[in-house]
């Protein structure tokens, strides 16, 4: 099995266990094993976007030097650092891309980091979904059956954009919709799969994620989709556990399921259903639709 | 060394700050600069005793004197080092060009947190502190930290809710408050701390079988008797049963 | 209505530092309005982002009252389509530092309750302090 770095990121500690847990069952049925840093910390979630900030850059680099570390320890394959949650995956990987472009950068951040060792800027981030960007739907072997189920795929912004820190063509993806396939899934997407959701501005603006939440779930929904699937757990929220603030706002919102896109693959591969707290809303249409009765075990 | 020995060399030691110094005696002088002023004091005493040799008198900022109640706050510089260290007065050495001056508060309110009613959930530090958010991992309140605590990585824990980590890391923490006055984000880590240690212990610390048992036993009464009988005693009786308890010390230890 | 615009000093030296902050060369922008198009807070905001990018470009103060600048939430969709290659993104940041810098914020944590704090997710918090608060 290949050893790979995994960073989790907090929220997938607390509000979004379930990500973790489908994320690593995943993983190890495709022949990985992800070694957790020893360590981490925050990565601050959003990128800082002004020239002369860089206090906020040292919390990537931070998690970045411990991968280096851990490869020097040999205790990983190679010096990649895997992210799940597309908000640390964005942040990780353009605070990287920085780190190694401007080499009066790199000189400030070393002189502060001063207890540390001095980061080379080797490492690779990578997305959980580029792992699996090569496999052919058919080369997997199934447990379960999703065959019928309609998933609508929601990129969400920081997968994609910007163009430097895209998985995949920024306005023209694809790696969503080919990872539901492999997994035995009808994919669909519309313009509204990449409109963002609102993300932050929950806290502090959440009519503002409510209207956005609505015409993403309506696209949705009017494409005939069964479930959604997202990558990140901000839009998680966004567009599933504010759902009763949605439906209060428009009393046309019927809703509709919201999943991980690692709970597809997990459920196909054969995960236990009693791992999760509470049953997936899109497993009962996936049973409907092959006409099963229970879940496999 | 026998016990007189010792005794009488721990009262030299501290003879300067028993009977005063003996300039006589001094064979090492630093020079010290406590708010900007020069002081000319014995090399050998820590930052507390040469305040106090410079003439200072604490009323404020010194307490237990070992380095556990963490009154005694300190920041330094010395002279071609740019860093602001940290210490405890109590505990700290003199050096020549130190520049220093104590900090008497670390101005601070605490959240009301009810750990009764909080749910033991990976969100409560967030419900009452939802500045340590702000962090940015600059690890400047570790470097601060005269217990040589890993401060960061407590706030990073209970960030991500990990009770458990949060009390483990922070357990040796004096609440000094040096951590949140250098802090750029904020945060006021040794109350984030005491939160944390007090939620592990009241919902995730394993329980002490012994523990309960004694408490049970105390509720029930079974040693009322005993602790009314040992109150009429006069002081005689009780050096007795003390002297007696001592003697038989293997017994009382192994019966619990 | 008409608007009277006041090219001097002040306004340049505030497109300056616009431009230093941000690294991006705002007078570039050719007002063609994709960014405001496939803005998705563009109709919730009293300002629109290509009208911010004109305000920054002629040093015009008053874009730092605007609401664009908070409601933005990075999601880079104008960045990626600027036809001139300007990170607009980074524009607003720059318009929410030079606020936040001088210590006022936009979010007063005082205002959300315990019990809403702890439903959030962490990365809204984290993300919203770092976005809202100097
Ligand atoms: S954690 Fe902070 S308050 Fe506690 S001992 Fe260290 S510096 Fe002092
Ligand atoms: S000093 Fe504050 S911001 Fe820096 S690592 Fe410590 S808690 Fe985080
Ligand atoms: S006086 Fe108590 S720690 Fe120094």
């Amino acid at each position: 099995m290949k050893k790979i770095g995994y960073y989790p990121g907090c929220t997938l500690k607390t509000k979004a266990k379930i990500f973790e847990k489908t994320a690593l069952y995943t993983a190890e049925k495709l022949g990985y094993e992800f070694i957790e840093l020893p360590n981490w910390n925050c990565c601050g979630a959003v990128f800082s976007l002004s020239s002369d900030d860089l206090i906020h850059h040292l919390a990537p680099i931070r998690n970045l030097v411990r991968v280096q570390d851990m490869k020097e320890g040999a205790f990983l394959s190679e010096e990649t650092l895997v992210t799940l949650c597309s908000m640390c995956f964005n942040t990780l990987k353009r605070a990287n891309i920085r780190y190694k472009n401007s080499a009066e950068d790199r000189s400030k951040i070393k002189n502060i980091m001063d207890t540390e060792s001095a980061y080379q800027g080797n490492v690779s981030v990578l997305h959980f979904l580029e792992l699996f960007k090569s496999i052919e739907p058919g080369s997997v072997k199934l447990k379960r059956k999703l065959k019928g189920l309609k998933v609508f795929v929601y990129y969400g912004c920081t997968l994609l954009r910007p163009k430097e820190a895209s998985l995949d063509d920024a306005e023209a993806p694809v790696i969503l919709e080919r990872y539901v396939e492999t997994f035995g899934a009808e994919a669909l997407s519309t313009p509204f799969s990449r409109l963002c959701c609102g993300s932050y501005q929950t806290v502090n603006a959440r009519e503002k994620v409510v209207e956005l939440a609505y015409k993403i779930l309506t696209s949705a929904i009017e494409s005939g989709a069964d479930a959604v699937i997202t990558a990140c757990p901000l839009c998680f929220f966004n567009l599933k556990d504010i759902q009763n603030e949605i439906c209060a706002a428009y009393p046309d919102f019927k809703g509709i399921p919201v999943a991980y896109f690692t709970e597809l693959s997990a459920y196909a591969l054969g995960m236990d259903p009693g791992e999760w707290d509470e049953e997936p809303g899109f497993i009962k249409t996936a049973l409907a639709q092959t006409g099963e009765k229970k879940i496999k075990r | 060394m026998s016990k007189k020995d010792i005794m009488g060399e721990i009262a030299k030691a501290n003879s300067s700050v028993i009977k005063g110094v003996d300039k006589s005696e001094i064979k090492h002088w630093a020079n010290i600069y406590i708010m900007g002023q020069r002081y000319e004091v014995p090399a050998d005493l820590t930052i507390m005793q040469a305040m106090e040799y410079a003439g200072f008198r604490f009323i404020h900022s010194c307490g237990c004197r070992a380095g556990f109640c963490g009154a005694c706050s300190t920041i330094y510089r010395l002279k071609g080092d740019y860093r602001l260290k940290t210490a405890m007065a109590c505990q700290t050495r003199v050096e020549e060009g130190m520049f220093l001056v104590q900090l008497p508060f670390s101005p601070a309110v605490k959240p009301r947190w009810n750990i009764e009613k909080t749910g033991y959930e990976d969100g409560a530090f967030l419900a009452y502190f939802p500045e340590i958010a702000r962090c940015v991992s600059c690890n400047t309140c570790t470097k601060a930290c005269p217990q040589d605590l890993q401060v960061m990585d407590y706030i990073q824990a209970a960030l991500r809710g990990d009770f458990k980590k949060v009390s483990e890391l922070s357990f040796d923490c004096i609440q000094c408050g040096m951590c949140a006055v250098r802090c750029p984000a904020e945060i006021v880590h040794y109350h984030v701390a005491q939160f944390g240690r007090e939620m592990y212990g009241r919902y995730g610390y394993p329980r002490n079988a012994v523990l309960d048992k004694r408490v049970s036993d105390i509720k029930k009464g079974v040693y009322d008797k005993e602790f009314k009988d040992l109150v009429k005693k006069n002081k005689d009786e009780l050096v007795k049963i003390y002297k007696d308890q001592l003697a038989n010390k293997d017994k009382f230890i192994k019966g619990g | 209505m008409s608007k009277k615009i006041i090219l001097d000093k002040e306004s340049a030296e505030f497109t300056k530092k616009i431009i230093e902050l941000s690294g991006e060369i705002v007078t570039l922008c050719e007002q063609c309005g994709t960014c405001s198009g496939g803005c998705p807070m563009c109709d919730k905001a009293e300002t629109s982002p290509s009208l911010m990018m004109r305000m920054a470009a002629l040093g015009q103060k008053e874009i730092l009252g605007s609401d664009i600048i908070w409601y933005c939430a990075s999601c880079y969709t104008c960045t990626v389509r600027c036809p001139r290659g300007i990170d607009i993104s980074k524009v607003a940041e720059a318009l929410r530092q030079i606020i936040l810098r001088d210590s006022v914020n936009r979010i007063d944590l005082s205002k959300l309750t315990p019990a809403e704090l702890e439903k959030l997710p962490q990365i809204a918090l984290v993300a919203a302090l770092r976005k809202m608060t100097g």
